[in-house]
C-alpha cells in the first residue's frame, strides 16, 4: 500500500451531493458534524468543492434532471475516489422505484461512466449518524 | 550552496513548513475545543498535504494552463522567502538595508497568488474570489504600511531588519496601537474568519481554490499553514523584539509566537464574517485613521 493511501484513510474529505432527496439523510448527514458525533476526530471534513474531495455523499433517488449532473461531479472529482450511496433511495430507489421520472439507482448510473467506481451502500430511511460512520470503516478497509 | 540550503531546509522551505503544519493543527485543535468537539489528531496536518500530493491533478479545460499551475509555487516561494530573510535577521545578524520593504512586498506573494489562479482557472466563481481578495489587498495594505511606518519612525528611519530585533517597538502608545493595526491585518492577510470573505466556504465554495485538486491545492494549503507561522514571526520581529536564542529568550520567543496565534485563533472563533463592502469600508475608515493617530504619535515622540 502506497504512502499516498495511508494517508487518504487518514483524511478524507467529504462532498455532499444532494441527488433529489427528501432532506431525511441531508439532516442526518449534517448531525455527524455536529460536536456529538464530530467526525474531524477521523479526519473527516466538509468541503465546498466536488475538486477538493475524496469521497461523495450521494442522497436520494436520482431523477432524470439531476442524473447527469450527479455524473457531471462524479466525473469532476479526482481520483481516487469513494461513492457513498446513503439511504434507501440511493442504495435501490426506494419507494420511487417505480416512478416516471426516476433515473435509475445511482450504482448503475456511476458504473455507467467508470466500472471500477468504489461504492458503498448505506440503507436505512434514513439511516443513522452511527451507520453512516461504520459505513466509512468499511469503506476505509476496502481501500 | 549556503543559501540555498539556507533557503530549503533550516529556516526556509522545510522548517518552515513543519511549523506551520503544528501551528494549523493547533488552530484546528483549539477551534474544536472551543466549539466542544473533540478536534483533528496530531498528524492530521500532514495527512492532508500528503493525500493531497497523492491524487490526481485535474487542470479545467476553460482555464490557463501554465498560470493556473504556477501560481500556487509563486505563493510558496515567496512565503519561505520571507521565512529565510526574519530567521536570518534572528539568529545570525544577517541583513541588508531595506529588507523590511523586500519583506513587505514578498509578504503580498500569497495574495497575489491566490488571485492570479483564481483568475486563470476559467470559472466564474473562482472569479469572484479572486477579484474580492483583490479588494481585500487593497483594503488592508493602507492600514498595514501606515503601521509598520509608525515602527520604522520610532527607529529614526531605519530599514534594517536587525535594529528591530533589538528594539522593543510596542514600549509606549503608539506602538501600541500600530501594533493592534498590524494584528488585525495580519488576520485579514492570513485570510481567517471575519476577512475570510474571498473563500467563503459558505457562499462561494472556496472562491479562487474551487478548481485546484491534488499537488496545487496542496501547495496553496501549505502556504497557508506557512503564512500562520510567518506573519506572526513578522509582527514579533518588528513589533515585539525579536527571538534570540539565548538561555531564557528561547522561551520568550516561543511564549510571543503562542501568544499571537492564540489571539488570531480566538479572533477566528469569536467573530463572523463580514461582507467585502464592510471589511473596506472599515480598514479605510476607522482602522486607517487610528493608524494614521500612531504615526502622528510616533512622530511627537510618545
Amino acid at each position: 500500500m502506497s504512502i499516498f493511501t495511508k494517508a487518504l484513510k487518514k483524511s478524507i474529505w467529504v462532498y455532499h451531493v444532494a441527488a433529489s432527496p427528501c432532506n431525511n439523510c441531508d439532516i442526518e448527514i449534517l448531525d455527524l458534524l455536529t460536536p456529538r458525533f464530530d467526525v474531524e476526530r477521523f479526519g473527516i471534513l466538509l468541503v465546498g468543492s466536488p475538486r477538493h474531495a475524496d469521497a461523495l455523499l450521494i442522497t436520494g433517488y436520482v431523477n432524470r434532471q439531476v442524473a447527469p449532473r450527479v455524473i457531471e461531479v462524479y466525473k469532476q472529482t479526482p481520483k481516487p475516489c469513494v461513492v457513498f450511496a446513503v439511504g434507501a433511495c440511493a442504495c435501490s430507489m426506494g419507494i420511487f422505484a417505480k416512478s416516471y421520472n426516476a433515473a435509475g439507482p445511482l450504482d448503475k448510473l456511476i458504473r455507467s461512466v467508470d466500472p471500477n467506481a468504489l461504492i458503498v451502500y448505506v440503507p436505512g430511511c434514513p439511516p443513522k449518524p452511527e451507520a453512516i460512520i461504520s459505513a466509512v470503516v468499511k469503506a476505509i478497509s476496502a481501500l | 550552496m549556503r543559501y540555498l540550503l539556507d533557503f530549503l531546509i533550516f529556516p526556509g522551505f522545510l522548517f518552515t513548513a513543519i511549523v506551520g503544519l503544528v501551528a494549523s493543527w493547533v488552530d484546528r485543535k483549539l477551534t474544536a475545543r472551543i466549539q466542544w468537539r473533540k478536534g483533528p489528531p496530531f498528524l492530521q496536518p500532514f495527512y492532508d498535504i500528503l493525500k493531497l500530493l497523492g491524487k490526481e491533478v485535474i487542470v479545467p479545460e476553460g482555464s490557463k494552463g501554465t498560470g493556473f499551475l504556477t501560481a500556487p509555487l509563486i505563493g510558496l516561494a515567496g512565503v519561505t522567502l520571507v521565512s529565510t530573510i526574519l530567521w536570518g535577521a534572528n539568529l545570525w545578524e544577517k541583513a541588508f538595508v531595506g529588507d523590511l520593504i523586500v519583506v513587505i512586498y514578498l509578504l503580498t506573494l500569497p495574495s497575489l497568488a491566490v488571485i492570479l489562479g483564481g483568475a486563470a482557472s476559467g470559472n466564474p466563481i473562482s472569479g469572484l474570489g479572486a477579484s474580492r481578495e483583490m479588494k481585500l489587498l487593497l483594503a488592508y495594505e493602507l492600514p498595514f504600511l501606515l503601521a509598520i511606518a509608525t515602527a520604522i519612525v520610532k527607529l529614526g528611519g531605519s530599514l534594517r531588519l536587525t535594529d528591530y530585533t533589538e528594539t522593543l517597538v510596542v514600549g509606549n502608545v503608539s506602538g501600541i496601537i500600530a501594533f493592534v493595526v498590524t494584528l488585525l491585518c495580519a488576520q485579514a492577510k492570513l485570510g481567517l474568519v471575519p476577512f475570510d470573505i474571498p473563500e467563503a466556504e459558505q457562499e462561494i465554495m472556496g472562491g479562487p481554490l474551487i478548481e485546484y485538486s491534488g499537488a496545487p491545492l496542496a501547495a496553496f494549503k501549505l502556504t497557508k499553514a506557512m503564512m500562520l507561522f510567518v506573519l506572526p514571526m513578522f509582527l514579533i520581529t518588528v513589533f515585539l523584539g525579536g527571538v534570540h536564542l539565548q538561555g531564557i529568550h528561547i522561551l520568550w520567543g516561543i511564549l510571543k509566537y503562542v501568544g499571537i496565534l492564540v489571539v488570531v485563533v480566538l479572533l477566528r472563533n469569536t467573530n463572523p464574517r463580514l461582507r467585502i463592502d464592510q471589511a473596506v469600508r472599515w480598514f479605510w475608515g476607522p482602522w486607517t485613521v487610528l493608524a494614521l493617530v500612531g504615526v502622528v504619535l510616533a512622530l511627537l515622540g510618545y
